[in-house]
C-alpha cells in the first residue's frame, strides 16, 4: 500500500478476533492461532521441542521487530514477489494481469527456477511456510457464510500459470484462523537458509528437513519457487543422497544468467543437511 | 590565519581534552531522539504542508504530456508542480543530471511532479493520479557493452585524464614476474540511514531551507543559482545528519522541489526522497572495470604498474578516478593510469565515501596479492619491501607523514598473521574453509579553508559558530575540544553550533577533510579570541596561558570571566593553507587484516574477525575515530560482500532500489573488529596535526576481504561483490 501496488478501499482490523492461541489437538498434534505472533510462535516450548524445523524457521526470518508484529496467518499470506513488483512503472502481471513481466529478461539473481511459469518468475519469500509444509500442516480457514475449511498447506498457495494475480486459494471474504500442525514427526530437524546477508534477508536457497534415524525423511525447499518446493519423489530419494533428491527438486529448472547458481545450491545445501543429519 | 610553515608547539599540544576518548556532545540527544533532523523540524515554521515527489517511469526521452488534473483534485491537495511548467532549473558546480524542470528526461526516476498536500498520505494518493505520457528514447545501460569503445575522460582544463612515469610498456616486458587482471567493482548507493528531506520556506523573496546536507556553502551556492536569485536570499540550515556518505554533498531535487513548491503554493512545503526514489534520483557510486598489470623483479620489488580504470557517466559527468592511489602508493616503478569514461543514460554517478580510491584499492589490492604469490613473497613483507617516503613520480616531493610500514607491522603483529597458512584451500574447521588476508589503505589528505566564530559569554560559556556540519562522525565533540582547549576550558563549558549558512563558512564534511579542517578553523577563531581576553585583562597575548578557566602569566593569574566583565567577546577567523600540501605529499595509511570462513558447501562467506591499523596524524577523539573505522570497515565489507546496484539494462535503472533488496551488512555480518592507531602527529597537516580517517577505514578493506576468501578457497574472485556462486562450482 504504501507503495500505491494496492489500493483497497477499506481495511479490516482483524487484531481484535483472538485467535492468538496454540492448543493441543485430539489427534496430539497443535492448532497455531491465525494471530499467534511469530515471535511467540517460534519461542513456544512445544514448537521448540516438537517441530524445532519450524521455531528454526521463525527466527531465521525477518527481524526481531518484524517477528514481533508478523502472524501466523499473515505470514502465510505474503506475497509472491520480486522487485519489479515493487516498481509501479514496471510491467508486471501479478499487479496487472496481461500487463507482462519485466523480471523475465531483467535481473533475476533473487527469482525462481521451479514452478515459474512465462506470466511470472516470482518466489514465494516465506520461511515458515517452508517448515509448515516440511510438516504437513493445514490451514483452517472460515468464509462470509460461517463455513470452516480445511487447506492443506501443499494445496494453499498457487502456482503461477497463467494467472500469477492468484497466489492462495483462500476465496473472496474468507478469513485464515489457524493453522493445524499434525503430532509430531519425530527425527532430527533442520532449517538451513542461505544468504548473502547474514539475517534480515530472503532466502537464495532454504532446505527445511526432517531426518529420521534411518535416513528416511522430508524436505521442502525455499527461494526457488513461488511456493514451498516439496515433492514426495524427493522425500523417497533422501536415503540416496543429496543428489538425488536434489535432481527430482530441480527437474525441468529453467534458469537464468543471474539464477543459474540456484541449482547446485540446492544441492550443496542439502548436502550440508543430510551430513549434519548423520552425525 | 595562514598556515603555510610547518606547526610548532600550540595549545593544542597540551591534549589535555584533545586526544581523550570522549563521549559525544551530542549523544544524549540522538539517543532519546530529540535532535531535531530535517524532516521533524515541526517547530521552525508554521502551516508545513506536505510534498510528494513523482520520479520519471523511463530512463531517457521526453515527456509529451502531463495531465495533473486528477491529481490536483484528489481529497487534501494544495497544488501540483510539473516539470513542464519550469524550465530545467541550472545545475549545481558538481553536478550533471537536472534535477527538475523541462520535458527531457536524463535518468529513471528523475523529479518530475510535486505533489502538495495537507497530510503526507494525500500527496502520495494523488501522486498515483498523474498521467504521463511519455516518448521514451534508446539509451546506454550496459558498461560492459560500451567500455571498449569509452574514450579517455578529459579534466577541467579538457586535458586527458592519464598520466605516466618513465616506461612502462619498456618495463613490464622486461620484468622478471608480470600479472595481468582485469577487476570489477559495481555501482552502489549510499544507503545512509536518513533520506534526503526539506522543509522549504519562503518569506518575501528569501527562501530558508532546513534540510540535510554535508555542505552547506554549496547548497546555498547552488541553490541561488537554481533559483535563479541572489545567494544573500537563500539560507540553509542543517544541524543534524542522519548519514550521508557523499549523497549529500550537493543539494538533491528534495530542495529544489521544495522551494519551488513552496513558493508555487505559498507555503512552507515539507517533503523527504521516499527510500525506492533515492538511489536513481540522486547519485550513487559508480561501477568500474580496471585492468591492473604488474612488473616486478625476483626480489619482489616493483617495476612497472599500469592502472586503467573505466566507468560510466551521464554525458558531461566525471569518472570514477579510480587510479589516483596508484601513482603514489607503492615505489619506483615506471607507471602509468588512465581514466575511461562511456557515456551512460543511467543516473548521475558522484562521490561516495573515498571516491576513487574505495574501488580503485578494491582492484590495486588483490593485483597486489596476486603479485605476491606468483613472487612467492608474503603479502605484507612484499608491500614493505615496495614503500616509498616519497611521491614516487616526484622524487623531490617527500610525504609528510607515512607510518606505512608500522600499519603493517604492528598489524600482522595484533591480528597474528604469522599463523596464516600461505597456501590457500587448506584450512578446515568443521563446516567452514578459514582463510587470512590482508591488504593496505590509503587515502589523500584534503586541505580547505575553515572558518569560524567563537564567542566567550559573560557566564564563560564559550560558543562555537559555523557552517560545518556533523553527519554522524562526531564533529560537535571535536570542535568542543578544539575550544575547550584552546580556552584552557572543560568540555562542558563550550557549546557548538553548526550547519546554518549564516555562521561562517567551514571546509563542510566530505572526503575525510572534515576534522582536521574545521578544527583548525576553531582553532584560529580561539586565536583570535585569546588576544581579545587576553589584552581584556591587560596581559601579553603572545604569552599568556590559558588554563583551567583562568589566564596567566608570570605570577599574575585571572579568571577567565574577568575578560568579559564588560560583556561578550567574539573572535572569528580562518584557516587558510599556503602549498605545504604541494611540498608534501599528504595522506593517511592502514593496514587491513581479515580472517574469513566460508561454508565448504554452500560457499556462503563470513567474516570471522577484521583488524585495522591507521595512521592518520593526530587523533583527535580517539572514541569518535574508532566508530569512524569501524563504520568504514562495515561499509568495507558491504562492498565486498553483498552490495550493488544491479541494472536493468534495458529499461535503463538500478532495480534493487530500496533497503529489502539493496543489502547492506547488519550486526549478524560484522563479528569483533579491532581498530589501532599510530600515535602521530603530522605538523603539515594543520595547527591541529590531524589528518582524518573516516574515509580511510573503508579503504583497502573490500580486498582484505576478497584475499581472505582467496586464502581460504583457493578461488580468485576479482568480481564484486564477491557471493558465493563466483566459487560455489570450484570447491571440493
Amino acid at each position: 500500500m504504501k507503495l500505491e501496488v494496492e489500493t483497497p478501499a477499506h481495511l479490516i482490523d482483524v487484531n481484535g478476533l483472538g485467535l492468538d492461541e496454540i492448543t493441543e489437538t485430539e489427534e496430539g498434534g497443535l492448532r497455531i492461532g491465525a494471530l499467534v505472533s511469530n515471535t511467540d510462535l517460534a519461542a513456544d516450548d512445544r514448537i521448540k521441542r516438537d517441530y524445532a524445523v519450524l521455531s528454526r524457521a521463525l527466527v531465521a526470518g525477518a527481524s526481531g521487530q518484524l517477528r514481533n508484529k508478523a502472524t501466523t496467518g499473515g505470514n502465510l499470506l505474503q506475497r509472491t514477489r520480486c522487485p519489479y513488483f515493487y516498481d509501479t512503472n514496471m510491467p508486471c502481471n501479478k499487479r496487472s494481469p496481461g500487463a507482462g513481466c519485466a523480471a523475465i529478461g531483467g535481473y533475476s539473481r533473487q527469482l525462481g527456477i521451479v514452478g515459474v511459469s512465462d506470466s511470472c518468475i516470482a518466489t514465494y519469500p516465506g520461511d515458515m511456510a517452508i517448515a509448515m509444509r516440511v510438516l504437513d500442516a493445514v490451514v483452517e480457514t472460515v468464509g462470509p457464510d460461517g463455513k470452516t475449511r480445511q487447506i492443506p498447506l501443499e494445496d494453499f498457495h498457487k502456482l503461477p500459470g497463467d494467472t500469477p494475480e492468484v497466489e492462495n486459494a483462500l476465496y473472496p471474504g474468507e478469513l485464515i484462523t489457524a493453522v493445524i500442525l499434525p503430532p509430531p514427526p519425530g527425527g532430527k530437524h533442520f532449517y538451513h537458509k542461505v544468504r548473502d546477508r547474514a539475517s534480515y534477508a530472503f532466502a537464495l536457497v532454504s532446505v527445511a528437513a526432517v531426518i529420521q534415524p534411518d535416513g528416511t525423511g522430508r524436505v521442502a525447499i525455499g527461494g526457488i519457487a513461488p511456493k514451498p518446493w516439496r515433492k514426495p519423489e524427493a522425500d523417497a530419494e533422501l536415503p540416496n543422497g543429496a543428489e538425488a533428491v536434489a535432481r527430482v527438486l530441480t527437474e525441468g529448472a529453467t534458469t537464468t544468467r543471474d539464477n543459474a547458481f540456484k541449482v547446485p545450491l540446492v544441492e550443496r545445501t542439502l548436502a550440508s543437511v543430510i551430513e549434519q543429519a548423520k552425525s | 590565519m595562514r598556515f603555510d610553515t610547518p606547526a610548532t608547539r600550540n595549545p593544542i599540544d597540551r591534549l589535555k581534552v584533545i586526544g581523550k576518548p570522549t563521549d559525544r556532545i551530542d549523544g544524549p540527544l540522538k539517543v532519546t531522539g530529540t535532535a531535531p533532523y530535517a524532516y521533524e523540524r515541526h517547530d521552525v515554521v508554521p502551516n508545513q504542508a506536505y510534498g510528494y515527489i513523482l520520479g520519471s517511469a523511463i530512463a531517457t526521452g521526453r515527456i509529451r504530456s502531463m495531465d495533473v488534473s486528477k491529481a490536483k483534485q484528489a481529497p487534501g491537495v494544495i497544488d501540483v508542480v510539473s516539470t513542464l511548467d519550469h524550465k530545467p532549473v541550472p545545475l549545481g558546480e558538481h553536478n550533471t543530471a537536472n534535477l527538475f524542470g523541462g520535458a527531457k528526461i536524463d535518468h529513471y526516476h528523475q523529479a518530475i511532479a510535486l505533489v502538495i498536500a495537507e497530510t503526507f498520505e494525500e500527496a502520495r494518493a494523488a501522486s498515483a493520479l498523474i498521467d504521463v505520457d511519455y516518448k521514451r528514447d534508446d539509451g546506454s545501460f550496459d558498461l560492459e557493452k560500451h567500455a571498449d569503445s569509452a574514450n579517455l575522460a578529459k579534466g577541467p582544463d579538457g586535458e586527458e585524464m592519464a598520466d605516466h612515469f618513465g616506461d612502462f610498456e619498456g618495463a613490464y616486458e622486461a620484468a622478471e614476474v608480470t600479472t595481468d587482471a582485469t577487476y570489477r567493482t559495481p555501482a552502489e548507493t549510499h544507503a545512509m540511514m536518513e533520506p534526503h528531506a526539506t522543509i522549504a520556506h519562503w518569506d518575501g523573496d528569501k527562501v530558508t531551507v532546513w534540510t540535510s546536507n554535508q555542505m552547506i556553502q554549496w547548497g546555498k551556492r547552488d541553490l541561488a543559482k537554481a533559483l535563479r536569485i541572489p545567494e544573500e536570499k537563500v539560507r540553509v540550515d542543517s544541524p543534524y545528519i542522519g548519514g550521508g556518505f557523499g549523497s549529500k554533498l550537493f543539494i538533491r531535487a528534495d530542495v529544489v522541489v521544495a522551494a519551488i513548491g513552496a513558493r508555487q503554493a505559498g507555503r512552507p512545503v515539507k517533503l523527504a526522497l521516499q527510500r525506492p526514489l533515492i538511489a536513481n534520483n540522486t547519485t550513487h557510486r559508480p561501477a568500474t572495470i580496471q585492468r591492473i598489470r604488474l612488473g616486478a623483479a625476483k626480489d619482489g620489488r616493483l617495476t612497472a604498474i599500469a592502472h586503467e580504470s573505466t566507468s560510466g557517466n551521464l554525458p558531461d559527468g566525471k569518472p570514477e578516478e579510480a587510479v589516483n592511489q596508484t601513482k603514489v602508493f607503492y615505489a619506483g616503478a615506471h607507471r602509468k593510469v588512465a581514466l575511461r569514461l562511456a557515456k551512460m543514460n543511467m543516473p548521475e554517478g558522484n562521490a561516495m565515501r573515498a571516491p576513487g580510491e574505495a574501488p580503485g584499492l578494491m582492484a590495486l589490492e588483490i593485483a597486489m596479492d596476486e603479485m605476491a604469490e606468483k613472487l612467492g613473497m608474503d603479502p605484507v613483507e612484499f608491500r614493505i619491501l615496495n614503500d616509498t617516503q616519497v611521491d614516487p613520480m616526484d622524487a623531490d616531493r617527500p610525504f609528510s607523514r607515512r607510518n606505512f610500514v608500522e600499519c603493517l607491522r604492528r598489524g600482522a603483529k595484533e591480528f597474528g598473521w604469522d599463523k596464516r597458512s600461505s597456501t590457500p584451500g587448506k584450512t578446515v574447521d568443521g563446516d567452514w574453509l578459514v582463510g587470512m588476508g590482508m591488504a593496505a589503505g590509503y587515502r589523500g589528505n584534503l586541505l580547505m579553508k575553515s572558518a569560524a566564530r567563537v564567542r566567550l559569554g559573560k557566564d564563560g560559556i564559550v560558543t562555537v559558530e559555523t557552517d560545518m556540519t556533523d553527519i554522524g562522525t562526531g564533529t560537535y565533540t571535536i570542535l568542543a575540544q578544539t575550544a575547550a582547549e584552546m580556552m584552557g576550558l572543560p568540555l562542558e563549558r563550550v557549546k557548538v553550533t553548526l550547519g546554518d549558512s549564516d555562521f561562517p563558512i567551514s571546509a563542510g564534511s566530505g572526503g575525510q577533510w572534515g576534522a582536521n579542517n574545521s578544527t583548525a578553523g576553531v582553532y584560529a577563531a580561539c586565536v583570535k579570541l585569546r588576544e581579545q581576553a587576553a589584552e581584556k585583562v591587560g596581559l601579553d597575548p603572545q604569552k599568556a596561558n590559558f588554563t583551567n578557566g583562568r589566564i596567566h602569566l608570570a605570577n599574575k593569574s585571572v579568571p577567565l570571566t574577568d575578560a568579559v566583565a564588560d560583556g561578550e567577546l567574539v573572535g572569528e577567523d580562518a584557516i587558510e593553507y599556503g602549498d605545504l600540501d604541494k611540498q608534501y605529499q599528504q595522506a593517511t595509511f592502514a593496514g587491513h587484516f581479515v580472517q574469513m570462513s566460508v561454508n565448504r558447501f554452500t560457499g556462503v562467506p563470513r567474516i570471522d574477525r577484521m583488524v585495522a591499523v591507521c595512521s592518520a596524524g593526530r587523533i583527535l577523539n580517539p572514541k569518535s575515530a574508532r566508530s569512524q573505522v569501524i563504520g568504514a570497515m562495515t561499509m568495507g565489507a558491504g562492498a565486498a560482500l553483498m552490495e550493488h546496484l544491479a541494472v536493468d539494462k534495458r529499461f535503463g535503472f538500478f532495480v534493487n532500489h530500496d533497503l529489502a533488496n539493496y543489502e547492506v551488512p547488519v550486526h549478524a555480518d560484522i563479528p569483533h573488529q579491532e581498530v589501532h592507531f599510530i600515535d602521530d602527529v603530522d605538523p603539515y597537516s594543520s595547527p591541529m596535526k590531524a589528518k582524518g580517517v573516516g574515509e580511510l577505514g573503508i579503504c583497502g578493506v573490500g580486498a582484505a576481504i576478497a584475499n581472505a576468501i582467496y586464502n581460504a578457497t583457493g578461488v580468485r574472485t576479482r568480481d564484486y561483490p564477491i557471493t558465493l556462486e563466483h566459487h560455489l562450482g570450484r570447491l571440493a
